[in-house]
């Protein structure tokens, strides 16, 4: 038994501190400059939210509506995905579900303003992109790229 | 530990609510309709991965120090923050008060308690440790995990400011980079953990110092760096964010089962029995390290993501890992900490193998209801003449029945292994405290007879 534990642990060379430094250092740095970078080049610059959307994101917040429906795939599964429901759908479908609500979702009771705001963010999301998973194409490596 | 045992108790409540809500949609919808229930459920759960983890730390750094922590008045105020915020978190849910975002949807402001108690945390932490020379790789994980957990809160914070919001996408960016990152900081408070455990179990201390728990470490702490982009490969954002996830992203499951499978190895059968109940949830915990692990890389591949993201796929893979690994692991823990109490366990051993036994299997049936569901739902998202979204979920309901009533059983057995841990806890306290008050009116009276 003790040849079979000191056979298993034959890998147990011990790091040396200087090297474990090194390591480290290098992988934070690695780490900090990439994250900085994303900070200063965020990845769209058209296409920036309103006033009036911005608010609506607010609404969104406030309300947690993202417990039950998804943007881009992300978000709870109670409800549908909400990314492209403006064009897909249309302005007065989606203020009829916030007046009213659903079985399943409550009626916030929400003011024409947040209403409004709700929607124009829906809108702004909307204009972003597909989150239609049938418009990738798969590609040999296992990647995938929208049409 | 106690405190996070209750919230995993609350938390498994409320995911029950939740699942109800699947089956009778409607259900407690004036009261606690699901943007509350959902809230409740995955905040509860997420702290008490928190307070496991950070209970768990504090008493193995004293153990392995053989010293206490630099500042007991210092960790008090941190857990009086800690408790105070998650608190007014949860009651803030109940009353419909939200404001964040996913995961961390509680008004901006009950974070500050979280971070101010986080910074105390740290502190302590380091100042507890003597010498940063020739340590052992669990005190480089915790170090690692108390750090990281700091920058990406505060990372998720970021949206505050309107230059990180004024687009969707680049929000969504920087959210997904800071969770992503987020769960492999706790992760490696946890794992930290877990080696320091495996340690005590084998008692043989070079393998948490050798090279390859260092480069197995280091490889994870890469993933943590990199490999968040998994999360987002169908958001119109950086290519090349998501190429580095893809090349990183599969690497760190297969390092840390390693890591438990070669451990186990070695441990004679004098030892193993020595934890026994602590040992039996490392081996549960490294079954799901593999099935989480088979999913994991699938999922971590684009092209089959893409069928897989939006799906309850996703929630099999977070209640895998949740549960099977990261829960288990901190009960390994508890019962490691809590078993040397006033009172014995040996009386509950069969009882706590029936838990064991009921919580597992349950889990299983739970994780591929969960991936069936995901499947149906992957093919109607991908169908060309999709039926309506609710139709498609009432096909789905047979699921959801066999996923609330596995979560039924998993809460049953959960409560067989909790509820001993946290009644002895209390009834030593009671005891503690009824010996210092007689010890207290004994001095008095020997005083009053001097005198």
């Amino acid at each position: 038994m003790d040849n079979f534990v000191s056979n298993s642990f034959s890998f147990t060379t011990m790091a040396s501190d200087r090297q474990k430094n090194i390591i480290i250092t290098l992988l934070i740095a690695a780490f900090l400059l990439y994250s900085f970078y994303l900070y200063s080049t965020l990845p769209v610059q058209r296409y920036r939210s309103s006033e009036v959307s911005d608010r609506g994101k607010m609404v969104w917040q406030r309300y947690n509506c993202i417990s039950c429906h998804q943007i881009y795939g992300l978000g709870g599964y109670l409800g549908p995905d909400l990314t492209n429901v403006y064009s897909f759908r249309g302005k007065d479908y989606i203020k009829a579900f916030l007046m009213t609500g659903t079985p399943t979702m409550p009626n916030f009771n929400l003011s024409d303003e947040d209403m409004n705001d709700l929607i124009s963010y829906l809108n702004n999301i909307d204009s972003s992109g597909k989150s239609d998973p049938r418009t990738f194409t798969i590609k040999p490596d296992g990647t995938i790229e929208q049409k | 530990m106690v405190a996070g045992l209750l919230l995993l108790g609350a938390g498994m409540l409320f995911g029950l609510t939740g699942a109800m809500q699947y089956i009778r949609p409607g259900f407690l919808k004036e009261a606690l309709s699901f943007e509350k229930t959902r809230p409740l459920h995955v905040s509860s759960v997420v702290f008490w991965i928190i307070f496991g983890a950070v209970g768990t730390m504090t008493t193995y750094l004293q153990q392995y120090t053989g010293k206490k922590l630099y500042s007991h008045l210092l960790f008090q105020l941190q857990l009086l923050l800690f408790s105070a915020a998650v608190l007014a978190i949860l009651v803030s849910y109940f009353f419909g008060v939200f404001g964040g975002r996913e995961y961390w949807e509680f008004n901006p402001v009950l974070a500050i308690p979280i971070v101010l108690g986080w910074l105390l945390f740290l502190f302590n932490f380091i100042k507890s440790i003597e010498s940063f020379k020739s340590q052992p790789v669990y005190i480089w994980m915790w170090l690692t995990g108390l750090f990281f957990f700091l920058f990406t809160f505060l990372e998720s914070y970021l949206w505050i400011f309107p230059y990180f919001r004024n687009n969707i996408i680049n929000d969504m960016t920087v959210q997904w980079k800071s969770y992503g990152s987020m769960v492999g900081a706790w992760n490696m408070l946890i794992y930290g953990s877990s080696i320091f455990l495996m340690e005590k179990i084998s008692g043989n201390k070079d393998y948490s110092r050798s090279k390859i728990a260092f480069a197995l470490y280091f490889t994870g702490l890469f993933n943590l760096m990199f490999n968040w982009g998994h999360h987002i490969y169908t958001l119109p954002t950086y290519p090349f964010i998501k190429h580095i996830s893809y090349a990183v992203s599969m690497t760190e499951l297969v390092i840390f089962g390693r890591i438990l499978f070669k451990w186990q190895s070695t441990v004679s059968d004098a030892r193993k029995l020595f934890h026994q109940t602590a040992y039996r949830f490392l081996v549960a915990a490294d079954v799901w390290v593999f099935l989480s692990l088979g999913l994991a890389i699938l999922m971590s591949i684009p092209a089959i993501n893409v069928y897989t993201h939006g799906t309850h796929i996703t929630v099999a893979h977070t209640m895998g890992t949740t549960i099977g690994i990261n829960s288990f692991l901190l009960l390994a823990f508890a019962f490691d900490l809590l078993y040397d109490s006033c009172r014995p366990f040996s009386m509950l051993k069969n009882r706590l193998r029936l838990g064991y036994w009921i919580t597992n299997i349950s889990l299983f049936i739970f994780w591929i209801s969960l991936i069936i569901a995901g499947v149906w739902k992957a093919r109607w998202q991908m169908s060309t003449n999709k039926i309506p979204f609710n139709e498609m979920m009432l096909q789905l309901k047979p699921c959801f029945i066999i996923i609330l009533n596995s979560g039924i059983l998993m809460f049953i057995g959960i409560l067989i292994l909790i509820f001993p841990l946290i009644k002895n806890q209390v009834l030593c306290y009671l005891d503690t405290r009824a010996k210092q008050i007689k010890n207290n009116n004994r001095n008095a009276a020997d005083a009053y007879s001097i005198d």
